[in-house]
Formats: C-alpha cells, structure tokens, sequence
C-alpha cells in the first residue's frame, strides 16, 4: 500500500515585508538624526550627574574653549532677526545673502566688524578658519553682551518666549574666561542659565 | 504570499523546447540583517550622545535688599586651586585651618560637614556652602564641585569671587 506523503512546505519566508519595514524606520531615522554641529573650537564637555535635556527651540548657546567665546542662537529666524537687530546697533548693512547665509551658521566667533569677511567666505573656508572669538570682559558695552541681548529680543519678538541660555565650555578651560561669560550675562539681569554637561557614568 | 507566477506554465502541445525561466525571488535575509543592523546603529547612536544641562543660579547682583546677613558658623567656603585640589573651612578666613582634599573627597566631606552643623544647630538651618573658583581652577572643576552639591542636597551655596586672603591660603600650599 503507497504511503500518502505529506507535501513538504518550503522552509523559507518572504523577507519582503520585513525588508520594507526596516528600510523605512532607517530613513526615519536618518531624516529626523540632527547632523552634529560642527563647533568651531574643540570643547570637551565636562561630566555631571545632571539629566535634565536642552531645549530644542528658543535656546543660545555660548561656547568657551582655547580662551575664546563664541555664540549661536537656534532657529534660522531667530538668527534672521537678531543680525538684524545688531546690524542697526553696530550700524551696519547686510545684505540678503549675508543675512541667509548667518542664518544658517551654527555658531560663529568673529568680532562683528569681521562678520562680512565671515558670510563671504565658502562653506569649507568657514570650517577650516580659525576664528578669533567675540569680545567679552566684565563691561556692559562687550560684543557678548549686545549678541546676548539682541537673541534674546528676537526671541520674544518672534515666539513670544524667553530665550534659555546655555554655556558649553571645554573642561580644561580656565576660570576666568567663564567668570567674564557669567558676568555678562549677569549684566542683563540672567541669574538662571545652563551648564552643558555630558552624563557622567558610574566608575 | 505575493509573488508573481513566473513558471514556465507547463508543456505546451507543440513540443517546442522552452528555456525555463528562472526564478526571480532574491534572498532578502541579508538585505533585512543589514537593516536593522544600521538601524540600531543610529537609534545608539543618536540617544546617547545627547548633551544634559545643568541649572545654574546665580545670586541676584542687582537686587541688594533681599541680602540676609550669613552665619559664620554654618558656611563652609570651597576655593578651588590649581591641579584639580580644593581647600576648605568652615567659618571665617584665616581664622580656622584649611584642608586641602582632592575632588573626589568632596562629597564625603559635604556630608560630614552638613552632619555637624545641622546637629549644632536649630533645625532648618543647613550648610551654606560658599564656592570661590580662583583664576587657576578650571571649568571642569566648577561643574563638579556644583555637581556634588546637587548631589548632596545641599541648596545653600553661591559662587562668589575669590577674595585675596583666600588667594593667600591657596599659595601658602601650592595650589595657586
């Protein structure tokens, strides 16, 4: 008597789907990934215990590292308004281009007497440049000072916010350069900013 | 499951020798490997590197007629020197001896010291830390120490500059 066999089902899965499904959550992942800023001095963060996030919107940052300060402000907008508001203080004009191409800039840390040469230079050439810093000491007429001041007007004008702001400084960098950062910012009445920190982990 | 019928459809009455068509499926289990692969890649990559902050707040400079006169005997002072040392006292300058510890020493001394003054003390009345960075401490050494007083609870403190007689003490041990 013939034995009835059992038709072996083929062992292998349509991958297809499951191939659509992961390529689609990798592009999500790598649209909505922040390309790192490329900072124009090296600062090492130095470690804390703190978890608290940064904001993502209405947040300056101040970075400190080789003795030299450099600001950047988020938001292509906020940017827009606040070279702006420089422009009529320092009396000076930019041009629209000027004005995109500042809107783009991360972070940036040239006088702004220099900030023409600045906006004119190529992608690469800004990258490579080193940058002298911004002027900063314990007056109330320094460069920080009215950069600080200028953000923070274009925020409220703008979002209708109060404009956080956070300090990046290298871990060997000395004292002095963050005392005169704190003290400018002080001069215009803010007592409550960020450190920038990386999470420390357990030894 | 979906895949296109891509057989030769069976002997034709003619006999006419056919190629047989082959099949188009691609073994996509590489191609998935691959995927999640990068995926986890960019989902490590992307939530761990992400900078924290820390609050800081300073003392109001402008606003003089909140200053609460501070007791001695509950401020413990904190000049941060040179090669990542510290010096610390309790009480007024020069009139108590320092001791210099390293940072990782800190915390065990915050403690203690937070201990006997709240024990010496009516209670509600804790430690008041006073942090005086001096121009050869660096950023790190800042963040620290406010680190360890995060982590110590001890919200009473301020960073106020250096005076000279704290200057001295760090130069009479070489941390200046």
């Amino acid at each position: 008597m013939p034995r009835v066999k059992v038709a072996r089902k083929s062992t292998a899965i349509d991958m297809t789907a499951m191939c659509d499904v992961a390529f689609l959550l990798l592009t999500f992942f790598i649209l909505s990934a922040k390309p790192k800023s490329q900072d124009p001095v090296k600062a090492e963060i130095p470690a804390a215990t703190s978890i608290s996030t940064i904001p993502e919107t209405d947040f300056a940052t101040i970075l400190v590292g080789s003795g030299k300060v450099f600001f950047g402000v988020e938001g292509d907008d906020v940017r827009k308004k606040t070279l702006s508001l420089m422009a009529e203080k320092y009396k000076l004009t930019f041009t629209a281009d000027e004005a995109n191409i500042f809107s783009g800039l991360q972070s940036f840390g040239v006088p702004i007497s220099q900030l023409h040469q600045l906006l004119a230079m190529s992608t690469k050439d800004r990258a490579s440049l080193v940058q002298p810093g911004i002027h900063v000491d314990t007056t109330a007429t320094n460069e920080l000072f009215d950069w600080v001041h200028s953000a923070r007007v274009a925020t409220k004008f703008l979002h209708d916010k109060d404009l956080k702001i956070g300090i990046k400084g290298d871990s060997q960098e000395e004292y002095p350069t963050i005392d005169k950062v704190i003290a400018t910012l002080q001069k215009q009445r803010i007592n409550r900013f960020n450190l920038i920190t990386t999470l420390k982990t357990a030894k | 499951m979906a895949e296109l019928d891509t057989s030769g459809g069976g002997k034709h009455k003619g006999g006419k020798v056919r190629t047989k068509k082959k099949n188009t499926r691609v073994d996509l289990t590489a191609m998935v490997d691959l995927a999640f692969l990068l995926i986890t890649f960019f989902i490590l990559t992307t939530t761990l590197n992400k900078p924290k902050a820390m609050e800081l707040v300073m003392p109001d400079k402008s606003d003089t007629t909140k200053q609460l006169p501070v007791p001695e005997s509950r401020t413990m002072t904190l000049l941060l020197g040179s090669n990542h040392k510290l010096e610390w006292f309790v009480g007024e300058p020069g009139k108590t001896k320092p001791a210099v510890i390293g940072y990782s020493d800190l915390r065990k001394t915050l403690v203690e010291q937070d201990k006997l003054i709240r024990n010496s003390h009516a209670a509600g009345q804790g430690m008041i830390v006073i942090v005086s960075p001096s121009d050869k401490s660096v950023y790190s050494d800042v963040v620290t120490v406010m680190d360890e007083l995060n982590i110590t609870n001890i919200d009473q403190r301020a960073i106020v500059k250096i005076l000279p007689v704290d200057i001295d003490l760090l130069k009479r041990d070489n941390l200046y």
